[in-house]
């Protein structure tokens, strides 16, 4: 009846998962309980979970990707306690069962379901907004794949009370995750929560590249499109491009671990270093899929804080759209020692320092951007001046990694494991952070605390520094990733540092939390009554804060770069009491993304446990519900005049 | 003289038809990588027999022409059945409909018997590697056809029931452009699996 699953499932002998899964169970009810109490369920329902807007799409999945920052956060400082004291002979406080499953799932959450998430999120958010249109080409699609995401979030923490996770690394590599040296449910875990959320940031792929090329303001020619949207485009030309290869490759290691086939085994003729080659393709454009919309956020963040149009426009497309093609080519520099052979090394090699050189094209811009400019030192600044440094660290790192001989010497030590943290924090997190700051009172009306804001900075840099750079000098020292405890009592004091480093972050990310509720609670002082706070240069900035569902009550006409700007120094107004008010065709809520996701996750879990008669539950209801909506005649609304008016009447100047 | 034309790329959003077929390409383009990783593995696994049987003592080509000739008259009958939807002549695109259905199940029901006799013979995808990455590959095609013959039968349904309402049409021109794009894989499939085994 419930095939795998019982009791012995739940970590009942374990106090640390236990304590763990607790939480997350108290965590949840007590959110589902006040939500309930409050009576919010309607609301909630009504405004969010059904909505079909890209903003409130975009706000939830970046709420999303800011909850599994702290999962994947005290998965991190659980990692570097242990460290900080399992030195020389000491064991630590965390087995090696345990340990495994928790590197594996930091890995993953913090890829997938931070960076990802968040990343995705400020696209939806912004890039509709940017272009000048009322929302994304196909908004329940939209819904459904944000529902998705969600669906794999669950399934991921689901594994912390019900089983285990993966302790196989955050990508999987066979033979260890085939059935037998894996034979437990938490690979199934990582694989079907993986695949179902895969599925969701492909359609999230299609539907904003569809929304970029096919639906931009008139007049919004390709080179008049904010910087930012070009970003996203590559990053989602990149997502089309490379998801389908992650869930081919996934899909091939699920039949082998299911139905015994023999892609990746040891025996029949398996290739283990196919799966290592298949993982690599999608996953090297993943880190551009990841950077590249940081890179946008940096562009506008500092065209903006430096009141100057972006340096060299035209060299920062070309740039990035050279970045999107060249990130098919590099993917062998993640297994240099593979024994691919001196000249297919020497080709990866090469590729990928010159890779670097659209990068440091980017890089320049950035400062010639800033170079005589009337400088705004706000939040978002910060991050942007604080990414250049960290970022152009990381990039050398990447480059030394990228000469293979260095690469055989520091392959899978901490050394790499401080590369990627430097380009992924310094680069990515940075920029989501940035973007998160500068598009708050967009999504709002009124901004996050500057002070506090600037204190979170400050944290993650010195924190970041603090626990980074010591891996550095540990990876060349010798230390390797992943290890449980180690023997060298001389590695100790850096690993201190390292946790000191990870704890000043902790600070930050709860000041994270502390920043949200005091500008909650102070919003009436930094209410952003204008609609453009930041003095800003692109169409976002020309509709009022928090933007009517509809985005613009007069579609905007564009005639050249930086609409909004060149419309204040024209002092262009699209005058909203001369002009005719007509009705706006908007999509109708639609309760079929959360409905999908249900089922995707009842699917996914029967399947983890193969449960098989709730599997074909799960695929009936997903199949019911999307005939269901098939057979929907009516899917729009028109939003009569009046309804514009008055929402224009109640306080906000355009 | 005249004014210069506005370019392309600044006419303003496009139409709700222009949108759905652009994003529906860019679907297929995505499925097509899918089947690109899939004949990759193929291309890599083809010779890991592990010692059973190998692509040429396996393959029957006259059942595979039969498979492709089935599958590419279906493409013939469904392109008529997009002229008929143009035309909106309900019968026409029941007629031709049927048609592109019972190929569609022909070749369904022949890669079945192909894959019941590989089974039965001891050449089944846990054989060998080979045998893994052809049942997956050829496998997976199989399931685009036979979830493109579902989708056509919701269509019909869809097209009896609300009509010829624009949506119908855009879905019913998604169908086509799937199908089509099913021929090609299969193309890929036939040269690479069945004529290049050796």
């Amino acid at each position: 009846m419930f095939g795998k699953l019982t009791w012995i499932a739940i970590p009942f002998d374990q106090p640390i998962p236990l304590a763990a899964s607790l939480l997350v169970v108290v965590a949840i009810a007590t959110i589902a309980g006040l939500v309930t109490w409050r009576g919010w369920w309607p609301y909630l329902w009504r405004e969010w979970i059904t909505s079909v807007d890209h903003k409130r799409i975009g706000v939830m999945y970046v709420v999303l990707a800011l909850v599994m920052l702290l999962r994947g956060f005290i998965d991190a400082i659980m990692m570097r306690t242990q460290l900080a004291f399992a030195a020389a002979g000491a064991q630590g406080y965390l087995t090696p069962d345990h340990y495994d499953q928790i590197f594996s799932a930091h890995g993953t959450i913090m890829i997938f379901f931070v960076a990802m998430t968040f990343m995705v999120g400020l696209m939806n958010f912004a890039v509709p907004l940017q272009l000048g249109v009322r929302d994304v080409a196909f908004p329940v699609l939209n819904s459904v794949s944000f529902w998705l995401t969600a669906a794999g979030v669950l399934l991921v923490n689901l594994s912390l009370v019900v089983g285990e996770f993966a302790k196989t690394g955050w990508l999987a590599y066979p033979p260890l995750s085939e059935l037998a040296y894996s034979p437990g449910v938490g690979v199934d875990y990582y694989l079907w929560a993986l695949q179902i959320s895969g599925v969701g940031t492909l359609l999230s792929g299609i539907n904003l590249t569809t929304t970029i090329l096919k639906l931009r303001a008139k007049g919004m020619g390709y080179m008049r499109m904010p910087i930012f949207c070009w970003t996203a485009l590559a990053s989602n030309l990149l997502i089309i491009a490379a998801f389908p290869i992650l869930t081919a490759t996934f899909a091939m290691l699920l039949v082998d671990r299911y139905l015994g086939f023999h892609f990746f085994t040891n025996e029949l003729g398996g290739n283990a270093m196919m799966y290592i080659n298949l993982i690599w393709a999608w996953g090297h454009p993943e880190v551009y899929i990841l950077i590249l919309p940081a890179f946008g956020v940096f562009s506008e963040v500092i065209a903006t804080f430096s009141e100057k149009p972006l340096f060299g426009y035209r060299s920062m497309v070309i740039a990035t759209m050279a970045i999107c093609m060249l990130s098919f080519m590099v993917w062998l520099h993640h297994f240099f020692t593979m024994g691919a052979g001196a000249d297919v090394n020497a080709f990866f090699g090469i590729m990928t320092m010159i890779i670097a050189v659209p990068t440091g094209v980017k890089i320049f811009n950035w400062l010639f951007t800033l170079y005589g400019g009337n400088i705004r030192f706000e939040a978002p600044l910060y991050w942007a001046l604080g990414f250049i440094v960290t970022f152009v660290i990381g990039g050398m790192t990447g480059v030394l990694l990228a000469i293979p001989p260095v690469d055989f010497v520091t392959h899978n030590s901490l050394f790499l494991v401080a590369h990627f943290h430097n380009v992924i924090i310094g680069g990515v997190l940075f920029g989501a952070f940035a973007g998160y700051t500068f598009w708050f009172p967009k999504a709002f009306g009124f901004s996050l605390h500057e002070g506090l804001g600037k204190a979170i900075f400050w944290c993650w840099l010195i924190g970041f520094y603090l626990a980074f750079m010591p891996l550095y000098v540990l990876g060349l020292m010798g230390a390797t990733r992943r290890m449980q405890h180690y023997a060298e009592a001389g590695w100790q004091p850096l690993m201190i540092a390292a946790l000191v480093g990870a704890v000043v972050i902790a600070v930050g990310v709860l000041l994270t939390i502390v920043q949200l509720v005091v500008s909650v609670r102070g919003r009436d002082q930094r209410r952003d009554v204008s609609g453009d706070p930041w003095n800003g240069r692109t169409l976002e900035w020309s509709t009022p804060s928090p933007p009517p569902p509809w985005n613009f009550t007069i579609a905007p006409t564009v005639d050249g770069l930086d609409a909004n700007w060149a419309a204040k120094q024209q002092a262009l107004s699209q005058d909203r009491d001369k002009a005719e008010l007509e009705p706006i065709l908007m999509p109708k809520n639609s309760p079929i993304g959360v409905i999908v996701a249900f089922f995707a996750v009842a699917t996914g879990f029967a399947l983890v446990w193969h449960i098989w008669w709730m599997a074909i539950v799960g695929l009936i209801g997903i199949l019911t519900a999307c005939l269901a909506r098939a057979w929907q005649v009516s899917t729009d609304e028109e939003i009569p005049p009046e309804t514009i008016e008055a929402f224009h009447q109640s306080g906000y100047q355009q | 003289m005249d004014p210069p034309a506005v370019p392309l790329s600044q006419r303003g959003p496009a139409s709700t038809d222009v949108v759905v077929r652009f994003g529906f390409w860019l679907f297929l383009l995505s499925d097509i990588v899918v089947f690109s990783a899939l004949f990759a593995a193929y291309a890599v696994l083809s010779h890991q027999t592990a010692g059973g049987p190998t692509g040429p003592q396996l393959f029957e080509r006259g059942r595979t022409l039969l498979e492709t000739g089935c599958l590419l008259t279906s493409s013939f009958t469904c392109g008529v059945m997009s002229l008929a939807v143009q035309r909106r002549s309900a019968l026409q695109v029941y007629g031709w409909a049927a048609a592109t259905f019972a190929l569609g199940c022909v070749f369904v029901g022949l890669e079945v018997s192909e894959f019941a006799g590989l089974i039965a013979a001891g050449a089944g995808p846990t054989r060998s590697a080979f045998l893994s990455a052809f049942f997956t590959l050829v496998g997976t095609h199989g399931l685009h056809v036979s979830l493109g013959l579902c989708w056509l039968l919701v269509m019909m349904a869809q097209v009896a029931t609300i009509g010829f309402r624009p949506m119908v049409m855009r879905r019913l021109l998604c169908f086509s452009l799937f199908w089509h794009a099913l021929d090609i894989v299969w193309i890929g499939v036939f040269t690479i699996v069945y004529l290049g085994a050796r």
